[in-house]
């Protein structure tokens, strides 16, 4: 094959006759967004550029943090405490440098998803929360754009494409038809909590990059409307992957926002839960109520964890032996129970108030890492 | 009349297991029933069913031999 010097790093996938120079032409036309540049969406990021998508946009608002390291392979200990969506675009760049990248750091909500997404030909959903989930799940209907989705937790993943008819029964389904309602906050973990083999967001990210690469080159068979379950610890296939069909749930979809300013007007935060519990308190009015009365602060991590905090006092008590020491705790005050990401505190607030109904308790929403960033965000 | 379950993600924490065969059940309905009694931390939870690899909407009727799969969702990126 005589190649131009611009086409000659594509070589190897020019060969494939269902590729050649129409399907790379494709590609490099293409444009498409990858929501989070985390385990799912670095993975993803890599193979879209190595493969010559012309566009690639990049969104995630967070920063580099030492315990990405461990799956998340674009980003190297220099990186560590830098934009996580600026970094991955220099080393992308250094990988394929005919590539455009737009850089969104941001999180994507209301009042810019419609603006960013609107650029793209796909999305990549590789966030980790529901609310965004949902969100750019509703961006895409409203704008018809393809969704590549993919999760992760601990040994497992989840893949598939919405938003895409498919060829033989034209039919089109959405994350909503999937999963109607979001779990409510404290029933489900993040990987925060719960953990995640390196390997596996891989994976999983790397499959979405290859469905958006069949989208975009009209190859193969797309996940459309399916969604394919692996479990990297079973040894039979039937175990290791799952196939699950999703069909059109009419009166679901009726709750989508069916205009732009019914999405603007959409809180995403309060669907998901985050609005739904009195026993919450913001960093902000944390900070206000402890500087005006005396309260009773409790730190449910265990041991280990950080971050270290040394800005106020508190008493120690460990989620795995909450229950048993619960009965000895003081409602005297008003108490304040952190966490981390603020869902262990607030089952252990939970907690209390069955235990001591009427009781003055709230759980330090986000947790001290939000309550870190809040006050980082002041200092500076 | 015999069911085959299957469980994934979190779900699986909670039941131990992933796969176990479930006898006398007409519907999802009593299924989804059966399932909190049997394990109260499943009460709290949201799922998605699919009978025989289809996600349902609404309570479907078991027949003997089917796979009914329980699938939670997750966020983890």
């Amino acid at each position: 094959m005589n190649l131009s010097p611009a086409y000659q790093r594509y070589q190897r996938q020019l060969m494939l006759k269902e590729i050649g120079m129409a399907g790379q032409e494709k590609l490099l036309k293409a444009k498409v967004l990858v929501a989070g540049a985390g385990g799912l969406g670095c993975p993803a990021l890599q193979y879209l550029t190595a493969a010559g998508v012309g566009t690639i946009g990049i969104a995630d608002f967070d920063i580099v943090d030492i315990t990405n390291l461990q799956r998340q392979v674009i980003y190297t200990v220099e990186d560590v405490g830098k934009s996580k969506a600026s970094t991955a675009a220099t080393r992308l760049k250094n990988l394929n440098p005919d590539i455009q990248f737009q850089v969104f750091n941001t999180r994507l909500q209301n009042d810019n998803a419609l603006e960013v997404i609107r650029k793209f030909d796909l999305v990549i959903d590789g966030t980790d929360n529901f609310s965004t989930r949902y969100l750019i799940n509703d961006a895409c209907v409203l704008l018809c754009k393809p969704l590549v989705y993919g999760a992760v937790l601990r040994f497992e993943g989840q893949v598939g494409v919405f938003n895409m008819a498919d060829k033989e029964t034209n039919i089109i389904t959405n994350y909503r038809d999937l999963f109607p309602e979001p779990p409510l906050p404290d029933s489900v973990l993040s990987c925060n909590e719960a953990g995640v083999l390196g390997g596996l967001p891989g994976i999983i990210g790397i499959m979405q990059a290859t469905e958006a690469i069949k989208i975009i080159t009209g190859i193969g068979k797309p996940l459309c409307n399916t969604i394919v379950s692996y479990n990297c610890l079973s040894n039979c296939l039937r175990n290791q992957f799952y196939e699950f069909k999703v069909t059109p749930a009419e009166k679901i979809n009726s709750l989508i926002p069916g205009t732009e300013s019914a999405f603007l007007n959409f809180d995403y935060d309060w669907f998901c839960g985050a609005g739904l519990h009195p026993y919450e308190i913001p960093a902000g009015e944390f900070d206000i109520l402890r500087m005006k009365e005396e309260i009773t602060i409790i730190d449910v991590r265990e041991k280990e964890e950080l971050p270290v905090v040394n800005e106020f006092l508190f008493t120690q008590i460990p989620f795995s032996r909450y229950e048993e020491t619960i009965s000895n705790i003081s409602t005297n005050n008003k108490i304040v129970v952190f966490c981390q990401s603020g869902k262990r505190s607030l089952k252990a607030v939970k907690m209390l108030v069955e235990k001591f109904p009427g009781c003055k308790a709230y759980s330090l929403k986000g947790g001290i890492e939000a309550w870190k960033k809040n006050n980082s965000e002041i200092s500076v | 009349m015999e069911i085959n379950l299957l469980v994934f993600g979190q779900i699986a924490d909670i039941t131990g297991k992933t796969t176990w065969k479930v006898s006398g059940v007409k519907n999802t309905d009593e299924l989804s029933h059966i399932l909190a009694e049997t394990y109260p931390s499943l009460q709290s939870m949201k799922y998605s069913i699919a009978v025989n690899k289809k996600i349902i909407q609404g309570n479907t009727e078991l027949n003997n031999d089917d796979t009914v799969a329980i699938l939670p969702p997750f966020s983890g990126g």
